[in-house]
């Protein structure tokens, strides 16, 4: 998963086939590429939406235009051959310590097609503070996924109908799934809370 | 003289048919609703942030308090995932462990559903019925792993634990009687006037107007369509077990009642398949002493008992998942609430949250 590749499908060195060690992952087969119908169908009608297409554990990834993410659901959801009618998931993704500083956010959409059998997942990027359009209209189930990933990471969703928190308090000033948030909490959310000897205590916060 | 007007109210979050912590505003035009808005986030407790926050051997114990009812199917599909992640394979004995537990948990969870869901329609005796059936499922499961409903019995490369001795016979035993516990469900309820009264045309929805919901698992298949991750996608030892998908016609609360309940036949008949065939051999397979995915990300999916689970995984290659996402069934199918409601009398919004089958826990994560 190298986000910050520009798109180019062959590495610089071609990988030598260094045979796993025992117990360890044959990354290598991780990502071997697989035959999918509904990517086929997506690179020939909206060859210029597709950035970048990696493969992982046999589902084809794929980096979309984040401008024309509705455009791309609307297709991959009617086409004939494609039919992903299931949004199984949509989520906000924080790159900000995974080698990606700008943008900071990708939403992962996880598409399923009940009549093919086939998975496909989308990713578009947004930047902190900027907008990417609402895939509501396509999927009625992206509805609470988007209010979802705004609440906790702070993505807006343009064209959004309902555009509320879900899980935290209407209230709330932060984001808490961000990386810069910390696992306990700030101390202003839970006050006297701490005790004296907290300091001490080995807590790895990420 | 006088005019009508609208009227918001309240039902929950403590009210003891929401099945915890849930708020529904409802808007009212006398008896009718005109429209439900679940409110949500009342057992919020950072599962996602948690996830992140620990290693993955430590965090599947938090898949636990997640759905609390069926524990063991999320134990299971958070720890495929990271297997996945692995590219681990695991032994085709725990694979078959894991369909025998996941299948027990089904059930047990759909008894859970079923008592539930009766007790808030009127019909107290169900509701023991059921529960003496679920305790002996529990049971097996304290047997096993000595926990009842946090079970922790999956780990990442198969299972903790072989079968004690004598497991494999109790819950033959108790198979042996499922049978005719159910026809007497069947007998209490099926033809039961006030049951059918209350059951019968209510929370209809359709099958596309579900899936674009994303509604999943009984309630999707109580309208027709037939989609089980099981069948579609299959995961563990599922290939090998021959079984049926219930299917509904109509996708009201009486068919999502008569689709759960041939699902815990159908459950039936996968476990015995799977106690028959039961493979001898390792029960853990060959994982690296520190679970350490190599970079990646995956989303994988279970059918759960109240539908699609799923849990994506992003690995940057340290000991915690650098994303951790559960895609929740109940928060996904509690959407579809107000489509379900509106139109209905305040009294059916218990039974439409009754066929849901949420769980709180499970959508709040």
């Amino acid at each position: 998963m190298d986000e910050t590749k520009p798109e180019s499908p062959a590495p610089e060195s071609a990988p030598k086939p260094v045979p796993p060690r025992k117990g360890e992952a044959d990354e290598a087969a991780l990502r071997a590429p697989v035959p999918s119908r509904s990517l086929d169908r997506l690179r020939q009608a909206l060859p210029e939406a597709v950035q970048e297409v990696v493969f992982h554990c046999g589902v084809p990834i794929v980096r979309v235009d984040p401008e024309r993410i509705v455009e791309v659901g609307h297709f991959l959801k009617e086409d004939a051959q494609c039919r992903m009618t299931l949004l199984s998931d949509l989520c906000g993704l924080d790159l900000s310590r995974l080698g990606r500083p700008e943008p900071r956010f990708d939403v992962v959409y996880q598409l399923f097609s009940p009549d093919q059998g086939e998975r496909l997942m989308l990713k578009a990027a947004v930047a902190e503070g900027a907008e990417i359009q609402s895939v509501s209209g396509v999927w009625r189930t992206a509805n609470w996924h988007e209010r979802e990933a705004f609440d906790m990471f702070g993505i807006r969703f343009a064209g959004h109908p309902d555009l509320r928190r879900i899980l935290m308090p209407e209230e709330y000033d932060a984001h808490p799934l961000r990386k810069d948030f910390p696992l306990e909490g700030r101390e202003r959310d839970h006050g006297n809370w701490r005790r004296p000897d907290d300091e001490r205590r080995n807590v790895r916060v990420r | 003289m006088f005019g009508t007007s609208e009227m918001e109210i309240n039902l929950g979050p403590q009210h003891p048919s929401t099945h915890g912590v849930l708020r529904v505003k409802l808007s009212l035009d006398g008896e009718r609703i005109l429209d439900a808005k679940p409110i949500i986030g009342y057992l919020h407790r950072g599962c996602e942030k948690l996830g992140e926050s620990r290693a993955f051997p430590q965090a599947i114990v938090y898949t636990d308090r997640m759905d609390y009812v069926a524990a063991v199917n999320e134990n299971i599909v958070y720890v495929e995932a990271v297997e996945r992640l692995l590219g681990v394979e695991v032994p085709p004995r725990a694979q078959y462990m894991r369909v025998i537990l996941s299948e027990f948990q089904r059930i047990a969870s759909h008894l859970v559903w079923l008592a539930t869901h009766a007790l808030d329609l009127g019909a107290m005796s169900v509701f023991l019925y059921c529960f003496r059936e679920r305790e002996q499922i529990l049971d097996l499961f304290e047997g096993y792993c000595g926990a009842r409903l946090t079970t922790n019995a999956v780990r990442i490369g198969g299972m903790y634990e072989d079968f004690p001795e004598g497991w494999v016979e109790e819950a033959r035993r108790f198979l042996e009687i499922l049978p005719a516990r159910l026809d007497e469900y069947h007998k209490l309820l099926t033809k039961n006037r006030i049951w059918l009264e209350r059951t019968r045309e209510v929370g209809v929805i359709a099958g596309d107007v579900a899936l674009d919901y994303g509604v999943t698992g009984p309630c999707l298949r109580a309208s027709g369509v037939a989609y089980d991750s099981r069948k579609a996608i299959p995961y563990a030892a599922y290939r090998e077990f021959e079984f049926d998908i219930p299917l509904g016609t109509r996708g009201d609360t009486y068919d999502r009642y008569l689709v759960r309940m041939e699902e815990m036949r159908q459950s039936r008949r996968i476990i015995l398949q799977a106690l028959d065939r039961l493979p001898d051999g390792e029960i853990r397979g060959k994982t690296p002493r520190r679970i350490r995915p190599p970079k990646g990300e995956v989303y994988h999916v279970n059918e759960g008992p109240r539908g699609e689970l799923g849990v994506y995984l992003v690995s940057d290659g340290t000991d915690n998942a650098y994303r951790c996402r559960f895609r929740s069934p109940c928060f996904v199918n509690l959407q579809a609430l107000p489509e379900l409601c509106r139109g209905h009398l305040v009294a059916d919004v218990v039974a439409v949250i009754g066929t849901l089958d949420i769980v709180l826990g499970c959508i709040d994560r």
